[in-house]
Parts: C-alpha cells; sequence; structure tokens
C-alpha cells in the first residue's frame, strides 16, 4: 500500500540534462519543487576523480555508469513476425542511470540540427515533391522551426561552454565553420578544440574533394570557461576517456556541475535519488494527471502527488512511462491509430577504417568524446535525394575521442581474432589507423515502433517495453553510399588499406551502435500524429510535459543533446511564461 | 580469525581503506571485477606499508591462487589464454600477464554472476540480432563451457587440453572459433567469444584487475595508460612519436 505525500506544485521524473534545467530554471516562481531520480547521487569529486576515473574495463566495459537491465530492461524484435525477447544485456545503446544521466557519460557532441530537420516534410516535398517518399514512411515535421528555436540553441551551447567555429552568423557564410547551418546569432561561446593529426589529414583530404569540412561543435571546454550562470569550467585534458565516462575536470559539460547544483540551492526543490517511478496516476476524466507512484531504494512504495508533471528520464523511460500510465493512446501499427510508442527511430553508422604506414603517427589516445572534423555535404537535403536514392544523410566525420586498447586496437579485415598473427597485427596498427564514420538520419515508419511486451517484466513486476525496429531500404542505401564516401576520403587521406564498414542488417541490437534512441513520444502540430504540442505538453493531459530525444518525429543525422538541450529552455519557457499563469493546454487541439 | 580480519587488524581499518577502497574492505565478497584477493591484500599490507602495491613483485596477483576455477579449471584456462595470446618475439603473452587470474577474479566477482544481466525466463534462443538469451550467468557459461572442451579434447585427443602441444591447443582453439566443435552444454561460438573477450580483457585492463603485469601490454602497443593529460601536447606531437612509461591507476595513487 502506497504511503500518500503532501502535495507539491512541480513534480520531475529523471534528472539529467532536461529535467535539471527545467528545475534549475524554474527556482525563480518559488514553486514547490521535487525531482525522482532512479539512480543515486554523483558528484565529480570523489565518483569522476583521476586517476581511477581512467579505467576503461569499469566504466566502458562493464558500464559503471550506465542502466542495470538485470531490474529494468526492453525487449526486443525486429519485426512483427517475430517473437521479442529481453535484451539481457547492454549492446547497442547505453542509457545512463543516477544524477545527471547520460549527460555524465556523453561525448559531448553538440549540435544544432539542420533547418531541414525541423521541417523534413515541408522541404521534402516543395523541393522533391509527395511521390519521393516511401509509403510506410511516416515523415513529420516538427511544429517549430530551426528560427523558433536559435534562441534556446543559443542559450544551451552557452550553458555547455561548446567549443566550435560558426559557419553562418545573421545569413552571412564562414569558411572554416559549418557553412550549411541555419543562421546563428552570435558565434560559438568558445574556439574549437585543437585538432588531432588525424582530423587534419581529415580536413586537408575532404577539402581536395571539394566538400567542407568544420570542427565538431565540442561541449569538451577548449578553454577555461564561466557560463552564464557563474558555472566554472576547467580545459579538456585530451585525457581520452570522455564517452562512457564521467569527466575529472569539469570540462565535458554535464547536468551534473551545471544546472542541477543551481537547482538543489534553491530551498524550494528537493532531490530523492534511487526513487524509481511505476507510474503517473490520472484522474478519472483521464484528463488530468494527479500523482505518481514510486518506489524508494528500500522498495516502500510512494504516492507523491503534484500538480504539473514533467517527465524527464532518457527517451525510451519516458515513453515506458507513458504506456504504463495510459497517457495517450497506444500506437497500433496494424490501424496506424494511436501516437504513444509511434515513429521509434535510431541511427546510422558505418563508415572507414583507413589503415596508414608506419610513418603516419596519430597518438589517437589524446582524444577527447567530442574532438572531431565533420562535414554535412551529405547531410540534411545539402545533397540530391534523387540522385543519392535516400532521404536525410548523414554527418561524415572523423573524430579521435581516445585509442582505450581493450575496445580499440584496428586491425585490418581478414586479420585473424588471436594468436601471434593478431598480436603482430595489433602492434603494427594500433596508431596507424582512424576511422571516417558516417552519422545517418534513420527516418520514422509504419512497421518501427514502441509497445508494451506481453511475456517479460521488470523487477518490479511491469511489462517490459517492447521494440520492434529494423533498418529500411532507405537507410541501408544510405549507409552502403556514405560508406563509400568515406572510403573516398580515407583514400585522399593516403591510407594504405581501407576497410569499410556497414553496421549489421537486419538490426542487431548486440554491438555498440550509438545512444541516440529518439521517437515514441513525438510533438507536432496534428494531435493524430503526436503526442505532445509545440510546447512539449501532452495533447490529451496538459498537466504533463514529456522532454528528451522521444520528442523527434524522426532522427537526425546528428547527435541529439544539442536540440535536447534547446527544447528543454523552450518547454519550461513557455511552462514559466504561459503554462503557470493559466495551466490548461498551451494549444487547442 | 580469517585473513581477512586479520588484515584489517594488522593495518587499521583507517589505512586499510586507503590501501584497497571501501569496497573491497566492507563486503564480505570482493567488488565488481575484484582487484585483489584477501590473500594479495595481507601480502601487500603488510609487506609494503608505502602503498606501492603494484610495484611490490611478491603481491602481484599473479601470485596469489584462484577463488572461483578448480586445478583444472584454472589449467585449461592458463593454456587457453596462452594459446589466444601466445608469447611470441612481438611481445608478452597472457598467460605471463596474469590474465588467467584476471579471469578467476572476473568470474568469482559480480560480473561473472550476472550482476547486470536480466536472467528471467521464458528462454527461447531468438535469432542472433536479439543477442544473448542463456539462462546462464558468465561464470556458469564459462565453468560449463570449460568442462565440455576438456570432454572434447579428452575424447579426440586423450589428453587434457593443458597436456596438448602447443599446436594441437592452437588446433582446438581454432576449431571451436571455426565452430567444427558443437559442444554439449554450451554453444560453442558464445563460448568462444566470452573465452576471447574475457582474454583481450584481461591482456589490455589496468594492471589492478589482475591481467597487464607491469602494463606490459600497454608498452608493447604504446598506449600510455591511466596518466592521460595531454593539453598540452596534442598539437606538438601532432605526427611526432610520443612515448612515456604507462602508469596504472595503483602507480599514480
Amino acid at each position: 500500500m502506497a504511503t500518500k505525500l503532501n502535495a507539491v506544485d512541480v513534480l520531475i521524473v529523471g534528472l539529467g540534462w532536461t529535467g535539471g534545467i527545467i528545475a534549475k530554471e524554474l527556482a525563480s516562481t518559488k514553486l514547490k519543487i521535487v525531482a525522482l531520480e532512479r539512480g543515486g547521487p554523483r558528484d565529480t569529486n570523489p565518483d569522476f576523480i583521476d586517476p581511477q576515473i581512467h579505467d576503461e574495463l569499469r566504466y566502458a566495459a562493464r558500464h559503471d555508469l550506465m542502466q542495470n537491465v538485470r531490474r529494468e530492461t526492453i525487449t526486443f524484435r525486429n519485426s512483427e513476425s517475430q517473437t521479442a525477447l529481453p535484451m539481457r544485456q547492454l549492446g547497442s545503446f547505453l542509457p545512463g542511470q543516477g544524477v545527471g544521466g547520460a549527460g555524465v557519460h556523453w561525448n559531448g557532441v553538440t549540435w544544432r540540427w539542420l533547418e531541414w530537420d525541423h521541417q523534413a516534410r515541408t522541404r521534402t516535398v516543395d523541393k522533391y515533391g509527395e511521390k519521393i517518399i516511401p509509403s510506410d514512411m511516416h515523415l513529420q515535421d516538427w511544429p517549430i522551426t530551426y528560427d523558433d528555436l536559435e534562441p534556446y540553441y543559443d542559450n544551451f551551447e552557452k550553458t555547455c561552454g561548446t567549443s566550435g567555429k560558426a559557419g553562418n552568423i545573421n545569413g552571412r557564410k564562414i569558411d572554416g565553420g559549418n557553412i550549411f547551418e541555419g543562421s546563428r546569432k552570435d558565434e560559438y561561446p568558445n574556439p574549437p578544440m585543437i585538432a588531432a593529426q588525424s582530423m587534419v589529414m581529415f580536413e586537408k583530404a575532404a577539402r581536395n574533394l571539394g566538400y567542407h569540412p568544420f570542427p565538431n561543435p565540442s561541449s569538451n571546454a577548449s578553454r577555461d570557461y564561466v557560463n552564464p550562470d557563474g558555472v566554472a569550467f576547467g580545459q579538456c585534458h585530451y585525457c581520452g576517456f570522455c564517452e562512457r565516462f564521467g569527466c575529472e575536470a569539469n570540462a565535458k559539460a554535464s547536468p551534473h556541475f551545471t544546472v542541477i547544483p543551481l537547482a538543489v540551492k534553491n530551498p524550494n526543490f528537493e532531490l530523492r535519488t534511487n526513487s524509481i517511478v511505476l507510474k503517473v496516476n490520472l484522474d478519472s476524466t483521464r484528463k488530468k494527471a494527479v500523482s505518481v507512484t514510486y518506489l524508494d531504494a528500500r522498495g516502500r512504495e510512494f504516492e507523491q502527488p503534484a500538480d504539473l508533471i514533467i517527465l524527464s528520464a532518457y527517451a525510451l523511460g519516458n515513453v515506458n512511462l507513458l504506456l504504463h500510465s495510459g497517457i495517450g493512446e497506444p500506437y497500433d501499427p496494424a490501424t496506424g491509430k494511436g501516437v504513444v510508442g509511434r515513429n521509434y527511430a535510431y541511427q546510422c553508422g558505418g563508415g572507414a577504417t583507413a589503415f596508414f604506414d608506419k610513418k603516419t603517427i596519430l597518438n589517437r589516445f589524446m582524444g577527447a568524446g567530442a574532438l572531431g572534423t565533420c562535414m554535412d555535404d551529405f547531410n540534411g537535403d545539402n545533397y540530391d535525394f534523387v540522385k543519392a536514392g535516400y532521404i536525410g544523410g548523414g554527418g561524415i566525420s572523423c573524430s579521435n575521442s581516445g585509442a582505450r586498447p581493450i575496445q580499440s586496437h584496428p586491425t585490418p579485415r581478414g586479420t585473424p581474432r588471436w594468436g601471434s598473427e593478431w598480436k603482430k597485427a595489433v602492434v603494427d596498427n594500433y596508431d596507424h589507423a582512424a576511422s571516417v564514420g558516417n552519422q545517418g538520419a534513420v527516418m520514422a515508419y509504419r512497421q518501427n515502433y514502441l509497445s508494451l511486451d506481453p511475456t517479460y517484466t521488470d523487477v518490479f513486476g511491469r511489462p517490459l517495453m517492447r521494440m520492434t525496429f529494423n533498418f529500411q531500404d532507405n537507410e541501408i542505401k544510405q549507409m552502403i553510399a556514405q560508406a563509400d564516401i568515406c572510403v573516398t576520403l580515407a583514400k585522399e587521406m593516403g591510407a594504405t588499406k581501407i576497410d569499410r564498414n556497414v553496421p549489421p542488417v537486419p538490426y542487431s541490437i548486440v554491438p555498440y551502435q550509438s545512444t541516440h534512441n529518439t521517437g515514441g513520444a513525438v510533438f507536432g502540430a496534428d494531435p493524430s500524429t503526436s503526442v505532445l504540442n509545440k510546447y512539449l505538453q501532452v495533447w490529451d493531459v496538459p498537466n504533463v510535459f514529456v522532454t528528451g530525444a522521444c520528442v523527434f518525429p524522426q532522427n537526425a543525422g546528428k547527435n541529439p543533446t544539442g536540440p535536447v538541450g534547446a527544447l528543454a529552455y523552450w518547454a519550461v519557457d513557455a511552462i514559466k511564461n504561459q503554462y503557470l499563469k493559466n495551466p490548461g493546454p498551451l494549444v487547442p487541439s | 580469525m580469517s585473513t581477512r580480519e586479520k588484515s584489517q587488524g594488522d593495518v587499521g581499518r583507517r589505512d586499510f581503506l586507503k590501501l584497497f577502497g571501501a569496497a573491497g574492505a566492507a563486503a564480505s565478497t570482493l567488488p565488481l571485477g575484484g582487484s585483489a584477493s584477501a590473500d594479495e591484500m595481507v601480502t601487500a599490507a603488510t609487506g609494503k606499508p608505502d602503498h606501492q602495491v603494484a610495484d611490490a613483485p611478491k603481491s602481484h596477483v599473479g601470485y596469489s591462487g584462484y577463488e572461483f576455477f578448480n586445478v583444472d579449471e584454472s589449467a585449461f584456462i592458463e593454456a587457453a589464454v596462452d594459446t589466444l595470446i601466445p608469447s611470441d618475439s612481438t611481445g608478452p603473452g597472457a598467460k605471463e600477464l596474469g590474465v588467467a587470474i584476471y579471469i578467476d577474479r572476473q568470474m568469482a566477482g559480480g560480473y561473472g554472476k550476472g550482476d547486470r544481466l536480466y536472467l528471467e525466463g521464458p528462454f527461447s534462443e531468438g535469432k542472433p540480432e536479439q543477442g544473448y538469451q542463456l539462462p546462464m550467468t558468465p561464470s556458469e557459461l564459462i565453468r560449463a563451457g570449460v568442462a565440455d572442451v576438456g570432454a572434447y579434447v579428452q575424447k579426440s585427443h586423450k589428453s587434457t587440453f593443458d597436456g596438448l602441444s602447443a599446436k594441437d591447443r592452437a588446433a582446438v582453439m581454432a576449431e571451436l572459433d571455426g565452430k567444427k566443435v558443437e559442444l554439449p552444454t554450451v554453444p560453442t561460438a558464445t563460448f568462444f567469444g566470452l573465452l576471447l573477450q574475457l582474454t583481450i580483457e584481461g591482456y589490455f585492463a589496468d594492471p589492478m584487475y589482475g591481467g597487464n603485469k607491469d602494463r606490459a601490454a600497454w608498452k608493447m602497443i604504446g598506449f600510455p595508460g591511466a596518466d592521460a593529460m595531454y593539453m598540452d601536447k596534442i598539437e606538438p606531437f601532432r605526427n611526432k612519436p610520443y612515448t612515456a612509461d604507462p602508469k596504472g591507476i595503483q602507480d599514480l595513487i
């Protein structure tokens, strides 16, 4: 039996980037705010200090900072004709857990998505007509444009101390930045990071081929920095222990040392860690949320009433909670009706591994999570969809995130997996190989979705969420074509041997690919194809807002955290300046 | 009095925590990827009060006993890792770097016991894309696989695996890798894949986990280890060799 607690004004479920931003921004309202985080508390000191954090086995191989699937996981199948089975260990993606969420162990690449990504349907139809869109593809616009979000992108970049070079300020294209980006009002808060040797080679090759390379926008601070909230960042150490790790230098922007301590300073804010939310409870009208049910570390059940509820868990966690709470109609691919779980998408990968002779010394271990050089010549709609044969390309980059040897000891294809020959190949190639990678968009499809599993349950007795996902023809064409482009670039870089890589098709949950799971609770202008309105407010239950990458109608050829953070600022602005003054739907349905 | 209790009594709880971390001292079982056995804690704590554990040759985990494997199993594992990464002119082998001990500690610890594995039924083989679907923890899988391969070698070669010549051991491993043998209890590819994964992990992991003794695998490839601060080096060392004596985590504390 749940113990009913005293009501609060605002309840935040999950305290990573978006929950942290909202908690911090609402501090000035004097409202009573409670945040429930399923994992434990974490601080740079003592949790991420040097040298202990430089432990590849514990953090990268054993996933110390990530979700423990022994407690909750998902089931997975490629298509409806299969029986979904549990993801028994982490593989393809690595959701976070604990204060700061995946914001602690991300790599810090902080994009503004391309203008096309915000209006993918309109811009595609305008240029190519309806016919280019496959019949099973749910290509949807965002309900807001890039220009609407521009000030909030700027806000997030400044919070994160993002290091980069603008390619378009007030419509003026700037060589050396990304000339394909939407118009910015301001430069990045910090200059680009120092390029590694492989990036210098990639940049030269890309220019030789007529492309437009630029430094990755990186929230690994290129210099000491104090953000507009007064939070101090250290300069990045280029230690090469970044993604999957916490940062010892507070150089990699993370909510645990930026927005969250500011939220915690508010006397009206309370953080409850090790608190797992089981569901949101609605009143008899099903139009209003009244409370959440959660368990504390000892398994005691509580009911926490609140006027306003923010679901700010990981993308998959938010959709899971909506399904368990009966908020929004679950999507049914047979009828095409329903919205929760619809438009789940993922990320394409692949590319080329370039092997060089021994005179080329890369010092790959001098790296950082977001250290890379990228080009958008084949991303968004910067190329010809008809000629290429696919919609939504990808960013192509040469990244230098580190060379931790358990997981990074590249050998040319055909090398044995063990024995003396393997060892010799490891030694010969360890510091003479670079990767040129595609990070490709994934469109949404009728047949790719999230729902509840009929068989398997988590340790709390709830059905697991079921993922039905496969790469479709559009994405397969993209991965193959973009891998070929990566091969051309690797050749131009002077590689003596090149391996072309395409991710497994059908999609496999086993090898790590990307922690960019998107969709399932998308925002839009039409309640029949979206869960949320343009302010991330649930159409059916207006006192619930949902943040995170689950709101994207399809995935872009870019990392999601930039727009995820910007949309949190956008949503909390609407909550503060519109919703709290007059609680109710902010957009008529 | 057990050795663990004794070791705490000898050095005092405060020093003990400083040496090995709270988890090792407080828990009755070792933490995930247990970094040290009770025996070596005693050796290190009493024999090397200046806390330079990694530099004390007698304290290296390679000199302590097996926690998880029995004598037949440890003989198999030592021979197996020696076959997968042999000692040769390129560099050290996995056995001499302590990788068998690494695997033993992993099997005895949280990872081996499935502390991050969803093990609820029903169980079904599924498609390869759906990943691992066995109702076994890593330690159960390794134990069963070692027994399976041992029985296979006994039948085919009238010998234990570790009793085979290096050439014959390599031939058996190649049969497993090529799925030429169907093992009765565990899927051959799953067992061989985990054995190889663990061997490579132990070879390249921080030495505090029992393998990569004296950071020898890092020295071999030129990875500078845990002492990683390159903000003033990344530009001057572009396309130039950077050499440093690699440091493990315990070398830096």
